[in-house]
């Protein structure tokens, strides 16, 4: 157990390594700077402020001073955002997508889970195959197609919902609700499977034949394992919506960690691309290890290799 | 009443040599059936399958054949027709039709820049069409090839080449998708520009460059499945009994491990399409997409959502287009899955 720990962690830190070198290199193939958009700047200035952020440096030299910097906790001041750290933009933004991605995680745990019992326990009538074609559908439709239909509308149409920001609790609704489509279709798809695979068991079969109820068997035996794969799925979701968000959060102007990471990139504002970058797949990739690690202890009949 | 007391009395005919009839009744083994006609027979039986084929097949023809014979095309700017909504005319086409000529009406509207969006949306889902495909047989090519190398070697070999999936399965992709594809399109733009590069030209080199940065982080998943089946299938009883009956490396491969595998390669392959689909629609909104005047259902979406309140249409007709691209594929994906993976067949 512990040598498969100390594996996962260490492929973990190589993943997290690779996606800052591959990004710093990538971000640098791509032609512009920070600094050339500003038309208002001389050619003077902008070779001043290049030289004073170090950007007049060889690639090479700058990825070691960064990686160095970087381990030491260091991520830099943004490059656009003038005096501003970019842990401190990060630290700033951070809660806001936190907030979004947690409450669309509880609002599709809440959904999923009992419509994925329910079209189990229904399975081949008529509830199931509704709560399936609503599910796949669920699946198909990508974020930002909702979003914009949300928004037309209850924000424009209806008039019924604030369509700009999160300042009061009625403008939660639209973007947790576009956030949390996917992963409830998707849990409860996930929930139907894993409870139909259970009560396919013998110790189901058994508990049946002793006169247990069918429901008590479901609810007291089968559940049990069959949440397994959803609890599994729940690092992974958290991280994916928080990275994923920026959609949403561009379309409801939502001050958020996925709006800044997309600026950062149109903008060419480097140390905000690696800061947001890095912090977001360390999200992901720890979200990940924690779960296969967690797995592991939980079901005992993943044999450890 | 005699059927009820069956007679203890004998009869010859009871005794006389079976006809040949008689004796096809008792033949208990059925004509057997092979892998794909048993799959084809089940696929068949799924109603929810079949429909969602005849629907990929009408978007096909909707996307790569309509086109052709619209009198429209997805570039050419009708002027004083902008801004159309449904089956309206603009103002020269109006004076054609008072003189008694007929004009082909604009049945989905047009856009702002006076193009008709019908065949705008034919395009575009032929673009978008072609990326889910293309993307998916490349990710096929590569992640099979690299999976079945790593599943026969085995050893030092696989623990290597499976160490590098394991990274890159772990990388998170949307994030990489957005710098690779940032960082991919002028590269190629350039490469483009190039002598002897003028087909790239020809195919738009940001479409080409959607194309490797989804295979570049795609094929992962492919190679694990590939390597996984070949893992199982090498140790099974049928490929031991092959291999000691002296049958050569080639056959084994060619009779038992491709035709086992192909089920979940194909099922696999089906329902990457959709999923590319999808990021190509998310590259779209944030403008990373294919290149105008070139549309994709993503970008066509992208385009309305400016405008919505006043021509709602423009956006929900691209919208619900993706919407049913991607319902129809999984669902078919689905189907298939039910009908060739052999792990699932109970």
């Amino acid at each position: 157990m512990k040598k498969y720990i100390i594996k996962r962690l260490a492929l973990g830190i190589a993943s997290i390594f690779i996606v800052a070198t591959l990004t710093f290199f990538l971000m640098n193939l791509v032609p512009g700077g920070p600094f050339v958009a500003e038309k208002s700047i001389s050619k003077a200035a902008q070779e001043a402020l290049e030289a004073k952020y170090g950007l007049d440096k060889p690639l090479g030299e700058r990825y070691i001073t960064y990686m160095s910097d970087f381990v030491k906790g260091d991520m830099g001041y943004s490059l656009r955002q003038r005096g501003r750290t970019v842990s401190g933009i990060i630290f700033s933004k951070f809660p806001v997508s936190a907030k979004l991605a947690g409450i669309a995680v509880v609002l599709a745990l809440a959904l999923g889970i009992p419509l994925g019992c329910i079209s189990a326990y229904n399975r081949g009538k008529f509830f199931d195959n509704f709560i399936i074609v609503l599910a796949t559908c669920g699946i198909a439709i990508p974020s930002f197609i909702s979003s914009v239909l949300l928004l037309y509308t209850f924000g424009s149409k209806l008039g019924v919902l604030p369509t700009v920001g999160l300042n009061t609790m009625s403008s939660y609704i639209m973007p947790v609700t576009a956030l949390a489509i996917y992963p409830t279709a998707y849990i409860t798809r996930l929930m139907r499977s894993s409870l139909l695979d259970v009560m396919g068991q013998d110790y189901i079969r058994t508990s049946r034949a002793k006169g247990v109820s069918s429901f008590k068997t479901l609810f007291k035996h089968a559940l049990r394992n069959a949440i397994l794969p959803v609890i599994t799925y729940v690092g992974p979701m958290l991280a994916g919506l928080m990275t994923g968000s920026f959609v949403v959060e561009k379309i409801f102007t939502i001050p958020g960690l996925g709006r800044e990471f997309v600026s950062a990139i149109t903008n060419r504002d480097y140390t905000m691309i690696m800061g947001t970058t890095i912090i977001l797949a360390t999200l992901v990739i720890t979200a990940n290890v924690i779960v296969d690690i967690l797995y592991k202890i939980i079901d005992p009949r993943i044999k450890l290799k | 009443m005699s059927n009820k007391f069956p007679s203890l009395q004998l009869k010859v005919e009871d005794f006389l040599p079976a006809s040949a009839e008689e004796k096809e009744s008792l033949v208990i083994m059925r004509k057997s059936i092979n892998f794909w006609a048993d799959g084809m027979r089940r696929l068949r039986k799924n109603k929810i399958a079949m429909v969602s084929l005849v629907f990929i097949i009408l978007i096909m023809i909707f996307a790569y054949v309509l086109p052709a014979f619209w009198p429209y095309s997805y570039e050419q700017q009708i002027k004083y027709s902008e801004n159309l909504a449904p089956f309206e005319y603009g103002r020269d086409e109006q004076a054609l039709i008072d003189a008694g000529e007929s004009v082909f009406p604009h049945i989905c509207g047009t856009d702002k820049l006076g193009r008709d969006f019908a065949v705008r949306l034919m395009m575009g889902t032929r673009i978008s069409l072609s990326v889910g495909l293309v993307c998916a047989a490349l990710v096929l090519l590569v992640g099979a090839t690299y999976g079945a190398i790593a599943g026969f070697a085995g050893g030092w070999v696989d623990n290597i080449m499976m160490r590098i999936t394991d990274i890159l399965y772990t990388i998170p992709d949307i994030l990489l998708i957005i710098i690779l594809s940032m960082a991919l399109k002028p590269a190629l733009e350039d490469l483009a520009a190039q002598p002897g590069f003028g087909w790239m030209q020809k195919m738009g080199p940001n479409l080409i460059a959607i194309f490797l940065v989804f295979v570049l982080l795609y094929w992962v998943g492919m190679a694990r499945i590939t390597r996984s089946q070949v893992l199982i299938l090498k140790e099974s009883e049928y490929v031991t009994a092959a291999r000691a009956l002296g049958a050569s490396g080639g056959r084994i491969v060619k009779k038992h491990l491709l035709t086992n595998c192909i089920g979940t390669l194909i099922v696999t392959t089906t329902l990457q399409i959709p999923s590319a689909i999808f990021t190509e629609s998310y590259l779209s909104f944030l403008g990373l997409g294919v290149a105008a005047p070139m549309p994709s259902l993503g970008s066509l979406a992208t385009d309305a959502v400016k405008g919505m309140n006043t021509y709602p249409h423009l956006l929900i007709l691209p919208a619900l287009m993706i919407s049913v691209v991607i319902l129809v594929f999984n669902l078919f994906g689905d189907g298939l899955r039910d009908a060739f993976d052999p792990k699932l067949k109970n």
